[in-house]
Order: C-alpha cells, then structure tokens, then sequence
C-alpha cells in the first residue's frame, strides 16, 4: 500500500448529488458528550496547529466545514482522520472548544461502516489490534507487527529487522502473547457493548 | 506513604520493560507505594475509538471498574503510559458530561457483573503525582549522585498535557512538571522547544513517510541543541524515539545518536541505584554516554556507543559548545558531538 502523501492543495470533488443535512446532526450525536461542533467559525486554528496538515486530502477545517455542507461521501472517503495522531493540539486552541479529536474517532467509525474509506492501511491497523485485544484481553505486538506488514508494508520488512532483531533479543517483545484470567468476564461485557452500539 | 492503585498498561511487561524496573526502583525511597490492579486489561490505546465507541468506553471502563471496587481504601488512580492514563481519564471524563454513555457503559458492565460510578477515581499520570503529590523535595532528599553537566531534553509528548480535562498538569504547550523533576535530580535541562509535539503514536507502522518525519524533527532538534540524552514519560514516545531511530535515520539519510530514556532511569541513576536495575542496557540507541557523563559504569552488556558520524554542513552554522569534559578523538574521523 502507498505510504499517504503529502497533499498538494485541498481537494473537494464535485458538489455531491443530494446533500445530506442530516450528517451533521449524526457525527454530533455519536460523539461522546456536548461535541460543539455547530459553533465552528472556520478559523483554521485547528488545521494550523495539526502536523499531519501536510498529509490529509482535506485539513480539520475544511473537513468541518464540508461536514457541515453535508458532503458525506467526501467527507468519509477523506484520509483526513486517519492520519489524525490524536494530539489533541487542535482541541485545546480551538476558540470555540469543539471536541475535534472526539469527532475524528466517530468519522473513522462512520467511515468503516459505510466501508468508504479509500486507504486501508489505517483502518486494518486499529482491526487488527483489537483483534488481538479482544482475543487476549492485552495487545500483542509480535502478532500485530507481523501481521500488519505482511499485509501493507512486506517490503520494508527486511530493512526493519535490525530493529525486531535488538527489540527481541533485548526481550522488549514478547514472543507469545499474554492472557488475563477473566477473559470470559471482558468477552460478556464487549459483546454487550457491541449490542448497544448497534443499537443507537 | 502514598497510596496509588497502578495501571502499568501493555508495553510495561516488554517493550517499555525499563520503565517498569526503574519505577519499581524508585517508588519506595520516594514513600510511593503502589498496588497494582488485578487482572487489568489492554486500555486500547487509541485503536478502538475508531471502531466503535460503545465498545472502546467498555473496554477502558473494566479496569475503572475493577480499580474502584479493590479493596485497597484509596481513590487514587496511577497509570505510567501516557496513553492509558488519556484513555482512564478519558473515559471516565466523558461518562461524567454523557448520561448516554455512561448508561450503556454500565449495562454492558453488567454483563460483567461489574459497575463503575464516574468520578469514583482520580487519575492521574505518574509524572504528576510525583511532582504535585509526593512533591520534588522527597526527590532532592534522595539524590545522591546529581546528574550534573548531564543535557537533558525533558519530552512529555501529547497526552498528558492535552486535553488535561482535570487540569493535573501546568500547561498544555510548555508544562514545567519534567523540567523541574530533572533539575531536582541536578541535571542541566534545554528550554526544548518541542515539549509536548506528538511523537506520532502509531504513524511509524500506519503512514511511516510521516511518521518518520515526526520523529525526525524532534530528534534534530535535541540534537542540534546539544543534548546528552532525551527524556520521555510514555512507553510509545519512548519505543518510537528509541526503536525506530534507526529506521528513520535510513530514511532520511541521517546518523542521529541521540538516546531515550525514561525518566524514572533517570531518577534511580540520581538515586545511586545500579543502572542494571534500572533498565539500562535495553534501549537501542545506546545511552552509554549518560552513563559515562555521570560517572557511572555501564552494565557489561551494553554495547559501545558507535562513533559519531561528521554531520554534513548545511544550514546556519551552531554556535561552538563550551568545552565539556574531554575530548573524544579518533585518528581517521573528525568526531563532531
């Protein structure tokens, strides 16, 4: 898979055959608490302050405000969230106090759902750990790191073998993975998580 | 003695093994006394926010819930990993402000036969409570080898001064916590500038062209600031500042020694502990010359930090460095520190 490249200059599709007014309304409503997101007055705080800027097809701003056009096909086939590092720089300088990193998680999940997202990569990478979470109760990185980079990136595999070679023989990676003893207990509670979600 | 409940979080039983051995170290001589939760589990990091929300808060809430009901008579919270202490406090942050959140958090709980009331705990990262906690005289009052003349750029990261919801730390961009904590210990800190710019978490394994480059800037600049050493407070900065350094220098092309360490190793090198069990020795950019700087031998094993590389001249010429201790010189090579 392409390592994501820096992007030349916002790129927004043509206008979208019906706008969908609603978007907004929903994005807010599956953010965790008061998300703020309507008060947005497109200052570019938040996509000044991002360094990821440089990668995303549209910057915070600019995705807010086609979020708020109700551009949903362009908004959820953006690489903006994906390469969002959720460091929280945007949310405390926002002169308006939206919940932007909050917003980026419920835009990846939109985005998985409507299965619009353009680049895997990111995606695959969060499945994939919590698959071994959810297996295992702790994440396992020996099986993360080899599964992920079959997958997207075999090739750099040789070059990162000084680094698997020094974390193993230093012991800094687990060979086999950890299991907590009430995996039952977090499996029951995860699944009735799921439930509810679904639910919403 | 104070007493913490612990979340060590994932990385403490391999890739941040270090941390977890000098914070063992270093938590009884300060009166830090910490039990560590039963059968806790992964917090997620910041993989499952973007899944599915239900299901993340779920996860993280467990731990809340298991925390609060141990029977250990303190409310106090501690997690060593920036990221899991983010996602405790996250957690139980937005259960607080979302009435409909916090419902389905505890009927999937209750799945679980557990349940967790919001606001039960105060969270914390381990940097803060010793800091504002135990407070930085208990630490003087330990030292008895000062890292003096030691360069220290103190590096917090992102997620514990944002978005800092209980306000624990001094400031979201430039907090003094690390900075004072290492001047306790006797070293000399930089004003760096790069405090609390983002290490890049995952981006290394999702989007390593930026990745790298994120870890890039910020190892240049403690470089060019002359820097000993850099000094981290989460496990990921640490293993991505540390373990893919080597990665980011082939891809740019660069020759960068500058170590990682944490600042627990730190702490214990002040506190006369033997670097040994401090965890020195398991990082992969060697931080031999921290040792030799402070006088201390190294543990056998340590490999010889590799000669430095002339950096290519380019740019607006630093300033020459003081003259510090003596001079490394090799016959062939003009060894540039």
């Amino acid at each position: 898979m392409a390592d994501v490249e820096l992007a030349a200059s916002p790129r927004v599709s043509s206008p979208a055959p019906a706008e969908d007014l609603n978007l907004l309304h929903e994005v807010a409503s599956r953010t965790p608490g008061i998300s703020r997101l309507e008060m947005c007055i497109q200052c570019g705080t938040c996509g000044g302050s991002c360094p990821s800027a440089a990668a995303m097809d549209h910057t915070p701003r600019l995705l807010f405000a086609m979020l708020r056009a109700g551009m949903r096909e362009d908004v959820l086939k953006s690489n903006t969230y994906w390469v969002c590092v959720s460091c929280y720089h945007c949310v405390v300088r926002c002169p308006q106090s939206i919940h932007i990193a909050d917003v980026m998680y419920t835009l990846k999940s939109m985005a998985i759902e409507a299965k619009l997202f353009q680049d895997s990569t990111a995606a695959d990478f969060s499945h994939t750990f919590i698959g071994m979470v959810e297996e295992f109760g702790r994440s396992f990185e020996l099986g993360l790191a080899t599964q992920h980079y079959l997958k997207h990136f075999p090739l750099r595999l040789p070059g990162m073998a000084p680094m698997g070679m020094g974390m193993l023989s230093r012991k800094r990676m687990a060979l086999a993975p950890t299991r907590i003893k009430n995996m039952r207990q977090l499996k029951s509670i995860l699944k009735r998580a799921k439930e509810l979600e679904a639910g919403q | 003695m104070t007493d913490y409940l612990l979340y060590p979080g994932c990385s403490m039983e391999a890739s941040a093994r270090a941390y977890y051995y000098s914070l063992k170290a270093i938590a009884a001589p300060i009166g830090l006394h910490l039990t560590e939760i039963e059968d806790w589990n992964c917090c997620g990091a910041t993989e499952y926010f973007g899944i599915s929300t239900t299901p993340a808060y779920a996860l993280i809430a467990r731990n809340l819930a298991l925390a609060a009901q141990a029977a250990h008579g303190t409310r106090r919270l501690l997690a060593p990993c920036s990221a899991c202490y983010l996602n405790l406090s996250k957690a139980d942050h937005n259960m607080k402000e979302d009435a409909g959140l916090e419902k389905r958090v505890n009927l999937a709980l209750a799945a679980g036969q557990l349940a967790y009331q919001p606001g039960s705990l105060e969270i914390d990262h381990l940097l803060n409570a010793i800091v504002h906690d135990i407070g930085l005289a208990k630490v003087e009052k330990c030292v008895v080898q000062p890292l003096t003349g030691l360069r220290v750029a103190p590096y917090l990261g992102c997620m514990v001064p944002r978005p800092d919801h209980e306000n624990r730390c001094s400031d979201h961009e430039f907090p003094v916590e690390l900075d004072i904590l290492l001047r306790s210990l006797g070293a000399e800190v930089i004003d760096y500038p790069l405090r609390t710019e983002c290490c890049g978490g995952h981006m290394p394994q999702i989007g390593p062209d930026m990745g790298f480059e994120l870890l890039r800037r910020l190892i240049a600049t403690a470089s060019d600031m002359e820097a000993d050493v850099m000094v981290t407070i989460c496990p990921m900065c640490q293993l991505n500042l540390d373990g893919y350094q080597g990665e980011m220098n082939q891809h740019f092309k660069t020759s960068y020694h500058m170590p990682v360490l944490f600042f627990t190793q730190l702490m214990g090198l002040a506190f006369g502990v033997d670097p040994k069990e401090l965890g020195f020795g398991l990082e992969l950019v060697s931080a031999r010359n921290v040792l030799e700087a402070v006088g201390v031998k190294p543990p056998a094993e340590t490999p010889p930090a590799p000669p430095r590389r002339p950096r290519k001249p380019e740019g607006l010429p630093m300033p020459k460095p003081l003259p510090r201790g003596p001079k490394v010189e090799s016959l062939n090579e003009e060894v540039v520190r």
